[in-house]
C-alpha cells in the first residue's frame, strides 16, 4: 500500500547570510522547510556552531569548562586559535572587559584586542558585546571600524543601542545579531528598525534571548517554530537566522555546574549533556547559529548534526 | 476534526419521533456534533452507523494504556504538530532496555533509582522493556519475570519470536505490557496474543508503505489497541517518518492514529541522549534507550518536562510562608516570585546550604523574576504587600529580607514601602550558599 507522503507547500525561505570573506567565507539560513526535514524543501547549510572566547579570564565559569582552555585563558588571541583546532566554525569574541563592574575598558582597547584575534584566525568572528546596552552602544561601532571589510557578525543591538552599532556595521560591511526577549512582534519590530537604516536582511540574525534546558527552553522553542513558519509562508521581517547563546545559557544551570547531587550522577556526560541537548533542541526548532562553550558539547552536536542531515527524502 | 451535524445526520434513521429528546434526527445531530448529546439517546440508530459515527469521531490519535495500577501510563491522544498551536498531551513514555542476556536484576534496581525531584515534582522514567537477544524463549521469560518481580513499572517485551512472546505473556500478560511488535510475517500470532491478554500492540513496519499495510491487517483481526514503528534506525529518517504519521494522522488517515515508539538505541550514551531528545521533541510516544545512568537520564527527562508544560499555563506555587528546615526567628527571609521554577530553585539551594529559612514568593501569575520584573508584577509595591500580607516580619526577630540579585534595582523603594532593611542576593539561586556563610552567618 503505498502512503500519502504529506509535504507541505511553502511559499517563502529564510534569509542567507554570509560571515567572514572569501576561502573563509561561512553562509547560514537559507531553508525553505522547517528543520531537517530534507524530503520537503531545501537545507542548504550546516548550523555555524561558534566558541565563546572572553577577552579577559572569566570570572564565573565552572572547573570542567575552564580546564578545557586553562592554558589560553588570559590570552584571547591563543584562546581563539585554540577554537579553531578544536573545529570551531567561528569564533565569537566577547568583550567582557569593556563591562563597567569588570575593567571598563574603552572602544579602541576591545577594538584592538578584536583586530588581533580576527587577524590569527581562518574562521569567521563574531564580536558580542559586553552586555550593558549603553556601553555596547559606545564600543561596538569603535570595533565594527576596526574590523572593515573583515564581514562579522557583530551583537547584540536593542531597541536602547541599535543606531550608532548599525550605522557603524553598515558601513564597515558587517551583520548584526538583534536582540529581543522571547517575543515574535518584538523580534519583528527591532528588524524593522534594522532595516529602515538601510541594513540589508541578509545582514541580520534573530537572537530571541534563549533559556537553558530546564530553564524556559520550551519558550524559546516555540518562538523559534512560529518564526520559522513566519519566514516560510512569507514574513521577511522574520526571515533571519537564528541565533542561540546556548553555552552562556547551559552553564549557568545548576546541572551543568553543581558536581556534588549524587542522584544526578557524575558532572562530565550531563554537564557536556546539558550544553549539547540545549543546542540540538534549537537546533530542530529553528535555530542556526550556536554560540557555545565547551569544545566536546560542540563535537557531540556536530556528530548529531551529521546524522540529522543525511537524506529522508522518500 | 470531528463530523460536522450534516454528516451526522446522515447516519441517523430520521424518524423524528423525537425519543431522544429532541424535535428532529437534524436537531440531534446537531447536538451530537457540539458534543452536547450522546448517541445513546437515539434507540434506533444501526449499528453500522454506530460503527461509522465512532471511527469517524474517534480522535486522531488513539489513547493507549499500557501496564495497570499506580505507573500505568497513557500516551496518545495528541491534536497538533505544534505545542504553541494547543499543547502537547501525553508525556513521552522514556523507557530503559534491558537484554535478557545481563544481569535484569542487577539493571531494574538501577531503573528504579531514576527518579528525580524537580519543581516539586517527582520525575521519572516510564517503562522497563525486555529484549530477547538471547533467542531463547525460556530465558526471555525468566528475564521478564524477573523484571516484573523487581520492579512496578510496566514492561515492554521486545521479541518477534512469537513461541517466546507466548511464554513471556504467560507470566506478564495480566500486567498489560507493550507488545513488541507484530510484523508482516508474524502479525496473525502477535495480534492473537495481545488480543488474549488486550495488552497493546506495537505494529512494526518497514517502511511508511509496509507500516501501513500491517496495520490494516491487524484492524482487520479486530484489534485497535496500537502503535506504530516505522522500522526506521537512522535518526533522520525516523524524525521524518514522525513527522509523517503525525501529519498523516492529523489528516485522519486512520492506519497512523496511533502513537509511535522509536528505539534511540545506541552505544554511544552521548549520542543516544542526543537522539533520544530529538525523538522526545518531535513526537515520538515511547523513545526506548541503554543507558540507566542518571547523567544521561536527567537531560531527557528535563526536555520531556518542558516540551510537554502546557505553553498557556507557567507552573506556578502558591503565595504563601514556606518554612525550609525548620527557620527559627533568626532564619532569613528570602523573596522570590511564585513561578514554581524560581521557587524551587531558591528552595533546592537554600536546602543544599543546609539553611533554615523562610522563603515568600510574591504572586506573579506564575512568571520567573526577570520577567515578572520587566512584566510590572514584580515591584517594590508588590513585595511590600505580601510581606504585609503574610505577616513574615511578625514572625522573626531582624528586619532584614533578602531579594534576587537580578532585581538590585528595587531595594531602595523596597526598604522606602516595607521599612525592611533590604539584602541584595546573588544573581543567581546557587549562589546562595556562600552568600549565606559571607553576608548571613557571620
Ligand atoms: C522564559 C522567559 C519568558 C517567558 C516567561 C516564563 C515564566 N514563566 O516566567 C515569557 C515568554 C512569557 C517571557 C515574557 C517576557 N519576558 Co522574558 N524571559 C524568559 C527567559 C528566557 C528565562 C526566564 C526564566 O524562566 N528563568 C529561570 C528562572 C528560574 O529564573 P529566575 O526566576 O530569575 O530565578 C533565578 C534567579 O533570579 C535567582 N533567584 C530567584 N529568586 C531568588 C531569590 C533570592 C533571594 C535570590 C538571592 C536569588 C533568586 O535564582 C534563580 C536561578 O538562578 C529570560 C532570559 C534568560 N535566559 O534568563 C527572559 C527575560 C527574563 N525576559 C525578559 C523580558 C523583557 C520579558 C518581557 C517583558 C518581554 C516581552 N515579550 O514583552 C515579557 C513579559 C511577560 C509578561 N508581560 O507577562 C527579560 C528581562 C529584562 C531585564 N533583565 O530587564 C529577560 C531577562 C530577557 C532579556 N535578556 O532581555 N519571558
Ligand atoms: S430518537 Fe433517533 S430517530 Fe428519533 S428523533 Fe431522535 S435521532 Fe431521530
Amino acid at each position: 500500500m503505498a502512503v500519502n507522503i504529506v509535504k507541505e507547500r511553502w511559499t517563502s525561505k529564510v534569509a542567507e547570510l554570509t560571515i567572514g570573506t572569501g576561502p573563509n567565507a561561512v553562509k547560514v539560513g537559507g531553508e525553505t522547510t522547517l528543520p531537517y526535514l530534507q524530503f520537503e524543501g531545501e537545507l542548504p547549510n550546516k548550523s555555524l556552531v561558534a566558541l565563546e572566547v572572553f577577552d579577559m579570564a572569566p570570572q564565573d565559569w565552572p572547573e570542567l569548562l575552564t580546564s578545557a582552555f586553562a592554558d589560553v585563558l588570559n590570552d584571547p588571541v591563543a584562546w581563539a586559535k585554540k577554537c579553531v583546532e578544536l573545529g570551531a566554525g567561528a569564533v565569537a569574541l566577547r568583550l567582557m572587559s569593556a563591562h563597567p563592574d569588570w575593567k571598563n575598558a574603552s572602544g579602541e582597547e576591545v577594538a584592538k584586542t578584536a583586530k588581533a584575534v580576527a587577524d590569527a584566525i581562518d574562521v569567521p568572528l563574531i564580536v558580542i558585546g559586553c552586555g550593558v546596552e549603553e556601553k555596547d552602544g559606545e564600543i561596538l561601532p569603535v570595533v565594527a571600524d576596526a574590523l572593515s571589510g573583515k564581514a562579522c557578525l557583530i551583537g547584540c543591538v536593542t531597541p536602547e543601542n541599535y543606531k550608532t552599532i548599525t550605522a557603524a556595521a553598515i558601513g564597515a560591511g558587517h551583520s548584526l545579531i538583534a536582540s529581543s526577549p522571547l517575543d515574535i512582534n518584538l523580534a519583528k519590530q527591532l528588524n524593522i528598525l534594522l532595516n529602515e537604516m538601510a541594513m540589508p536582511l541578509d545582514r541580520i540574525a534573530i537572537d530571541p534571548l534563549v533559556g537553558a534546558l530546564g530553564y524556559g527552553i520550551e519558550y524559546a522553542y516555540s518562538i523559534m517554530e512560529r518564526a520559522r513558519m513566519g519566514a516560510l509562508t512569507g514574513d521577511k521581517m522574520l526571515a533571519m537566522p537564528i541565533c542561540s547563546f546556548v553555552g552562556q545559557e547551559a552553564w549557568k544551570s545548576k546541572e551543568a555546574k553543581d558536581p556534588d547531587v549524587a542522584e544526578w550522577g557524575p558532572i562530565h556526560d550531563r554537564a557536556i549533556l546539558w550544553e549539547a541537548i540545549t543546542a540540538s533542541t534549537f537546533a530542530v526548532a529553528g535555530s542556526s547559529i550556536m554560540i557555545m562553550r565547551h569544545p566536546e558539547a560542540m563535537k557531540l552536536f556536530y556528530a548529531w548534526e551529521n546524522e540529522m542531515r543525511k537524506s529522508n527524502a522518500y | 476534526m470531528g463530523l460536522t451535524g450534516l454528516e451526522i445526520f446522515k447516519q441517523l434513521p430520521k424518524k423524528n419521533c423525537k425519543e431522544c429528546g429532541q424535535p428532529t434526527c437534524l436537531a440531534f445531530a446537531m447536538q451530537l456534533a457540539a458534543g452536547k448529546a450522546s448517541l445513546d439517546a437515539c434507540p434506533y440508530v444501526s449499528d453500522a452507523a454506530r460503527e461509522a459515527l465512532d471511527s469517524a469521531s474517534a480522535p486522531p490519535v488513539a489513547l493507549i494504556k499500557i501496564g495497570v495500577g499506580e505507573k500505568a501510563i497513557e500516551l496518545g491522544n495528541e491534536t497538533v504538530l505544534f505545542r504553541h498551536d494547543k499543547r502537547f498531551e501525553h508525556p513521552t513514555a522514556i523507557t530503559i532496555r534491558v537484554s535478557d542476556n545481563e544481569d535484569v536484576k542487577a539493571k531494574v534496581e538501577k531503573i528504579n533509582k531514576l527518579v528525580f525531584d524537580r519543581v516539586g515534582q517527582i520525575h521519572e522514567v516510564s517503562m522497563v522493556a525486555i529484549t530477547n537477544d538471547s533467542g531463547d524463549a525460556a530465558k526471555f521469560a525468566e528475564a521478564v519475570k524477573t523484571a516484573q518481580d523487581n520492579t512496578a513499572y510496566p514492561l515492554m517485551l521486545v521479541t518477534s519470536d512469537v513461541a517466546a512472546m507466548e511464554k513471556a505473556l504467560e507470566v506478564a500478560g495480566a500486567n498489560k505490557p507493550l507488545v513488541y511488535a507484530a510484523d508482516a510475517n508474524n502479525y496473525e500470532a502477535m495480534t492473537n496474543l495481545a488480543k488474549k491478554y488486550e495488552a497493546p500492540l506495537v505494529v512494526k513496519g518497514t517502511d511508511l508503505n509496509n507500516l501501513a499495510e500491517v496495520v490494516e491487517k491487524v484492524v482487520a483481526l479486530g484489534y485497535k489497541n496500537l502503535m506504530l514503528d516505522s522500522g526506521a534506525t537512522e535518526i533522520s529518517r525516523m524524525v521524518a517518518d514522525q513527522v509523517q504519521i503525525r501529519r498523516s494522522a492529523l489528516k485522519l488517515f486512520r492506519p497512523f492514529g496511533y502513537p509511535t515508539v522509536a528505539f534511540a538505541t545506541n552505544d554511544d550514551p552521548m549520542m543516544e541522549a542526543m537522539n533520544a531528545a530529538t525523538l522526545i521533541a518531535k513526537y515520538a510516544a515511547v523513545v526506548v534507550v541503554n543507558s540507566a545512568e542518571p547523567e544521561h537520564i536527567l537531560p531527557l527527562i528535563t526536555l520531556r518536562l518542558n516540551i510537554y508544560t502546557d505553553p498557556q499555563k507557567p507552573i506556578a506555587v502558591e503565595s504563601k510562608i514556606y518554612e525550609i528546615l525548620n527557620p527559627g526567628p533568626d532564619a532569613p527571609v528570602l523573596i522570590t516570585t511564585n513561578f514554581s521554577l524560581s521557587y524551587f530553585c531558591v528552595a533546592g539551594d537554600t536546602e543544599a546550604a543546609r539553611m533554615p529559612a523562610y522563603i515568600i514568593p510574591v504572586d506573579t501569575d506564575g512568571i520567573s523574576v526577570l520577567t515578572a520584573w520587566a512584566a510590572g508584577k514584580f515591584t517594590p509595591e508588590s513585595i511590600a504587600d505580601t510581606i504585609k500580607k503574610l505577616g513574615i516580619m511578625e514572625k522573626v526577630n531582624h528586619n532584614k529580607i533578602i531579594i534576587p540579585g537580578g532585581v538590585a534595582v528595587l531595594s531602595g523603594k523596597t526598604a522606602e514601602l516595607t521599612g525592611c532593611e533590604v539584602i541584595v542576593g546573588p544573581r543567581e539561586s546557587a549562589g546562595l550558599p556562600s552568600f549565606f556563610k559571607q553576608r548571613w552567618n557571620k
